[in-house]
């Protein structure tokens, strides 16, 4: 019997930057390995929003992107706090991660409203935080991926970091050893790489978490074929892990 | 990025230092006291002089009667760069150019120091420069190029420059610094969008796609488009902008190394010795700018004028050349065209064992896939070489931007390099196996070059990938010196 799983694909024509379409890839695939239909649903603006919503997944932009995006993103606002509430699971990367916070200021002084589904607010910088980054998550392990964000964001008390970083100059701020935020199921981080294929612990949580809201339960169905397949990704995601640990900032 | 200018208006004459005479043979010395002692590589010795003589540069250039064509953008820079040079000198001028690799502003002092007399004199008509964007804005503020040849902004490297919007200023200061002619890419709207900022006197012509061609170029905007909108609505051509400037050059059809092409409202066949539709279409960009060239030497008066920057001796033979230059018909231009051969890892094509193989340089998302569009797998085996130092960007993000699903049928025979498991991932997530993965690039180009004898291949490669197999591939094969100009 057919089970399918409704994945939306926030603004890939404005926000879809340093292949951050390889985690709507990764969760389709898996998802389908898994025995589940996925339904690829990209939404830019003024789209009508799917009749399901099961994980949403947004990417960076740049400040262009966001200046594109943002009154489709307000319109949405109330649709998106109600399913973030409800537990929906959502991956939003740089660009859209700023946005789903307070507020965004950007180096000239200008300030764009985020639609505070994450406590956290940025500001510009003129300095890029740039390079191969390792963060280590209780819930994730070792998240391992390539950063690449000149806003600086600062959580707000209380708020979770997805992980930690180990040096000044890296993560959410540069400042804090935070990096990334949790609220709900909802993630939020700056982790491009793109993030999912090399971190399945993060796709499987997504997974699990859009799987059991709408079915009550997570109950994978692989055929042997796929079962085998899934395990030779994940063999290969780890040497690509391991590869990737190894490199220069 | 710091300059390296000195600051001062490039118009004003250039200030000679006391020592500038000496400068050629500092230079001269340099290179080769480095290329004894095997130190400081290629560019040191115009570190060198950039730190004691700034104007160098400058001055240099400022002897050619024609000046620069400067030539930019993300995709194909090096073979345009090289066709424009071969096609300017096969049709009589002297033509400096700066050689594969080294395209940022030491590298062209350089090379210059390899052309000058002791004197400091150059013994050319143009110069072909090909510069990478951040550079081309520091060459501009020392030298303005009478001609600017603006390829496309795509995503590439994104960790050097930032954004692709910050590229595309990047570009907009190259267009308000150059004083004759822009030549812009019509089908790409971050470069088109710039002949509103050259200034008033500069003239803007344009090179084309045909409707029927436009799907094989997707812009920047389109790519982000139809990677992540595969699934959503499969096969569906990338939408672009309404046009209504028409083209001096436009590329209309494509065929196995032929092309065809309107230019000036007529239309023409060529021959071409690349391969590629997006080669094609860079042929369509030099052609243009040899075209812009030309159209200013159409009148005696601006050759004559332009001959008064040589000493008396040199005016006439320059005069002539540019003449002969001048009257050369479109026939002609294609004639020089079809003349061009293929760059350094741009469908270079080497004997291995028998087998034809093909050297792919791949850099980022649009390049690489243009480049599995251009290059049917049937009938290949494929190896795909993917770096990460500095010089191939660091961050992987941008695998995840190509579509490798033409791969699917016939497999990958192997991945290899630094990142090797990462491209391994990437051929995972779209269902294309992959026979061997070994990271030691030697190893899996000697294992991959002994299979299947006779059999064509087809290797993908990041710059510094492509290094260290051209490398190799030159021990055990006859592999050809695939520098830009001569």
């Amino acid at each position: 019997m057919a089970r399918p799983i409704d994945i939306v694909s926030l603004y890939p024509k404005d926000m879809n930057i340093y292949g951050d379409s390889g985690n709507v890839l990764t969760i389709e695939r898996r998802l389908a390995l898994y025995g589940y239909e996925p339904r690829v649903h990209a939404v830019n603006q003024r789209d009508p929003w799917p009749d399901h919503a099961d994980v949403i997944l947004g990417g960076g932009g740049q400040d262009t992107g966001q200046k594109k995006i943002i009154d489709d993103l307000y319109a949405r606002a109330d649709t998106l706090r109600a399913l973030a509430d409800d537990g929906t699971p959502m991956l939003m990367i740089c660009g859209l991660y700023q946005l789903f916070g307070d507020y965004f200021e950007t180096v000239d002084g200008a300030r764009l409203e985020g639609i505070s589904i994450i406590g956290a607010h940025t500001v510009g910088r003129d300095v890029r935080m740039i390079g191969n980054l390792v963060e280590h998550s209780d819930d994730f392990g070792d998240v391992i991926g390539y950063e690449n964000h000149s806003g600086q964001t600062f959580l707000d008390a209380g708020v979770r970091p997805l992980g930690t970083v180990a040096h000044d100059g890296m993560g959410n701020n540069g400042e804090d050893h935070t990096e990334g935020a949790r609220v709900h199921n909802v993630i939020g981080t700056y982790m491009h790489g793109s993030l999912l294929p090399k971190n399945p612990a993060i796709s499987d949580f997504l997974i699990r978490a859009a799987v059991e809201r709408r079915y009550g339960g997570f109950r994978p169905e692989s055929a042997p074929a796929q079962g085998e397949e899934l395990a030779r990704i994940d063999r290969v995601a780890g040497r690509a892990r391991e590869a990737a640990r190894l490199r220069p900032r | 990025m710091t300059t390296t200018a000195t600051g001062a208006a490039p118009n004003t004459p250039p200030r000679r230092p006391w020592c500038a005479f000496a400068t050629p043979l500092l230079g001269k010395t340099v290179r080769w006291a480095s290329r004894v002692t095997h130190h400081g590589g290629s560019a040191f010795p115009g570190k060198v002089v950039e730190r004691v003589d700034p104007t160098f540069l400058r001055r240099t250039l400022a002897q050619l009667p024609l000046g620069v064509v400067l030539v930019s953008g993300t995709n194909g820079k090096t073979t345009t760069t090289r066709m424009v040079a071969m096609m300017l000198e096969s049709l009589g001028l002297r033509v400096f150019t700066n050689p594969t690799g080294s395209n940022f502003t030491r590298g062209v002092v350089s090379a210059l120091l390899n052309e000058v007399t002791m004197g400091g004199r150059i013994d050319a008509d143009i110069a072909v420069l090909e510069l990478d964007e951040a550079y081309a804005v520091q060459f501009v503020a020392q030298v303005r190029p009478q001609y600017a040849l603006l390829l496309n902004v795509m995503r590439d490297q994104l960790d050097r420059f930032g954004e692709i919007d910050n590229t595309a200023r990047l570009l907009a200061r190259v267009a308000e610094a150059t004083t004759r002619a822009v030549v812009l890419n019509r089908e790409d709207p971050r470069i088109a969008a710039l002949a509103g900022l050259a200034p008033v006197d500069t003239r803007a012509s344009y090179f084309g796609l045909s409707r029927a061609l436009r799907r094989y170029f997707p812009t920047d905007d389109d790519m982000a488009t139809t990677v992540a909108l595969t699934a959503a609505a499969p096969g569906e051509p990338p939408t672009t902008t309404a046009h209504v400037t028409p083209a001096d050059v436009m590329l209309t059809a494509v065929g196995d190394h032929r092309a065809q092409m309107v230019i000036d409202g007529q239309e023409y066949e060529s021959e071409v010795k690349l391969e590629g539709v997006y080669n094609l279409y860079n042929a369509a960009a030099a052609l243009a700018a040899v075209r812009a060239v030309q159209q200013d030497l159409r009148s005696p008066d601006m050759i004559a004028k332009a001959a008064l920057t040589l000493p008396q001796p040199r005016r006439d033979g320059f005069v002539m050349r540019a003449q002969r230059f001048a009257g050369a018909d479109t026939a002609q231009l294609l004639d020089a065209l079809a003349q061009v051969t293929p760059a350094f890892g741009r469908g270079e094509v080497i004997d291995v064992h028998g087998s034809p193989t093909e050297l792919l340089l791949v850099k980022n998302p649009m390049g690489f896939r243009l480049a599995l569009a251009s290059f049917p797998p049937d009938d290949a085996d494929t190896m795909i070489c993917i770096n990460d130092e500095y010089a191939d960007g660091r961050d992987m993000s941008w695998l995840w931007d190509v579509d490798f699903t033409s791969l699917k049928a016939g497999g990958v025979d192997t991945v290899s390099g630094v990142r090797a498991w990462d491209m391994a991932l990437r051929l995972a997530y779209d269902d294309v196996e992959v026979g061997v993965v070994e990271t030691d690039l030697e190893q899996a180009v000697a294992a991959f070059t002994a299979r299947n004898p006779g059999r064509r291949k087809h290797i993908y490669c990041t710059y510094t990938a492509m290094l260290a197999v051209r490398a190799y591939l030159a021990k055990i094969a006859d592999v050809a010196d695939a520098g830009v100009g001569k």
